[in-house]
């Protein structure tokens, strides 16, 4: 998943991204990004992340948990 | 869930106009150089055209659009017996701007016409309005003009919306035709989301103040007006990527289809990173899909007919098989499968 987003932020180096990285720390993190994540959270673990959900995620980590409880769910 | 057909009608053209002056999204400085690369990559949106402060109106772009593909197809316009308007950014509160359009389009008294207030799924509803109603009443030929100026409604200081819309109105014509295949249409709606695309004063359930013409700062760098519209990106983008495959999948069922079936799948043009989701889930090869918001963005309504004009005006010469699909403010949504014999798009109006 870490590469997947260096891969669609732009400007993100390789690498830069780990998963204590807090999401909101993102270098230029905005609403994009908060839209790419949602993508990739649909087209990866088949899931829908609210936009409140987000906002009460803090790292990369914490996402990818929330993933993973919302697919056992699915 | 809606799902019905309409038989004997068939499209004969349509036509396309949007305004002359073009914005670059490369120039939109309240975006720093990274986000706005970031922002056309994702949505795919590089330029937009607005009507600025020319005082075209949707009426005035879908009145060019309809005299256009009028005099091309040679049509007597006593034969037009249904105008319908389909809009959120119409000339007056009342009249309705489709009365008006009869009038200046030279069309006969005998004429039925009324507008339809829906964006983005507006085309579709508004196909599948004209034809029933021509195919109940036999009526000869009817026009759809389907159109918005959004950019009106998008202040340069909001940046989540300002980058996103464009303007354009459209011409349809319709025919009685025996001998068309039918038209398959679903349509839904969800009002409980209401609130994700809404422009919240200046009707009757908040009129205008003072204040409604005032821009607020609501954080994160965007301001906005009451007046103005509003969008909530993420909740779109959601219903969007869960409701339209969900409702095409179910129509291919109904139906019998698959994305084989078509040669081309026309979705409104909302933007790149949602539309390339739903390909995706729907098994759309990229070549079925044209796309125009690169060069116009999100034009609302007008997006299915202006894609068809600018993208496809050569391919839909010859018999095709569409699908078309809208989605978006209301919520409301709608698919729409049909076979042309062979379309007539004049070349796009630039005015």
């Amino acid at each position: 998943m870490i590469q997947k987003l260096e891969g669609e932020f732009e400007d993100i180096p390789k690498g830069a991204l780990t998963p204590s990285t807090k999401i909101t720390d993102i270098q230029g993190w905005g609403s994009m990004h908060a839209l790419i994540v949602i993508a990739l959270m649909d087209a990866e673990y088949g899931i829908t992340v609210k936009g409140d959900e987000l906002r009460s995620v803090q790292s990369i980590q914490d996402l990818f948990d929330l993933a993973k409880k919302k697919q056992a769910a699915l | 869930m809606a799902f019905f057909q309409v038989e004997n009608i068939s499209l004969r053209g349509i036509a396309a106009a949007v305004p002359k002056f073009e914005i670059s999204n490369m120039d939109y400085d309240y975006l720093s150089e990274q986000e706005r690369k970031l922002l056309i990559k994702t949505t795919g949106i590089e330029k937009r055209r607005a009507v600025k402060d020319t005082g075209v109106t949707t009426a005035d772009l879908c009145q060019a659009s309809a005299e256009k593909l009028l005099n091309q197809l040679s049509i007597n316009r006593e034969d037009i017996q249904v105008v319908v308007f389909v809009s959120q950014t119409p000339d007056y509160f009342l009249p309705a701007s489709s009365i008006i359009l009869q009038n200046k389009l030279g069309l006969p008294k005998t004429c039925i016409a009324f507008d339809i207030d829906l964006g983005c799924s507006g085309y579709v509803y508004g196909l599948s309005v004209v034809s029933t109603l021509m195919n109940q009443a036999k009526l000869k030929k009817g026009l759809l003009l389907v159109g918005d100026i959004s950019t009106d409604g998008t202040p340069i200081e909001d940046k989540s919306v300002y980058p996103l819309f464009g303007d354009g109105g459209t011409a349809t014509l319709l025919e009685y035709d025996e001998s068309a295949e039918k038209m398959t249409f679903s349509l839904q709606s969800d009002g409980s989301g209401y609130e994700a695309i809404i422009v919240r004063e200046g009707a009757k359930r908040k009129p205008y103040t003072k204040e409604s013409f005032d821009l607020v700062d609501i954080g994160n760098g965007i301001k906005r007006a009451p007046r103005n519209l509003e969008l909530n990106g993420l909740d779109v983008f959601n219903f969007s990527v869960t409701e339209v495959p969900k409702n095409i999948s179910d129509f291919f069922q109904k139906t019998g289809t698959s994305a084989e079936s078509y040669d081309y799948f026309v979705m409104h043009q909302a933007n790149m990173i949602m539309n390339e989701t739903i390909r995706k889930k729907l098994k759309f090869p990229p070549e079925k899909i044209p796309y125009s918001l690169s060069k116009f963005g999100n034009t609302s309504s007008a997006s299915i007919p202006l894609t068809i004009v600018s993208e496809l005006r050569n391919k839909v010469s010859s018999p095709s098989s569409l699908l078309l699909s809208g989605f978006g403010v209301g919520l409301s949504w709608g698919t729409v499968s049909l076979k042309t014999k062979g379309l007539v798009c004049p070349e796009l109006i630039e005015m």
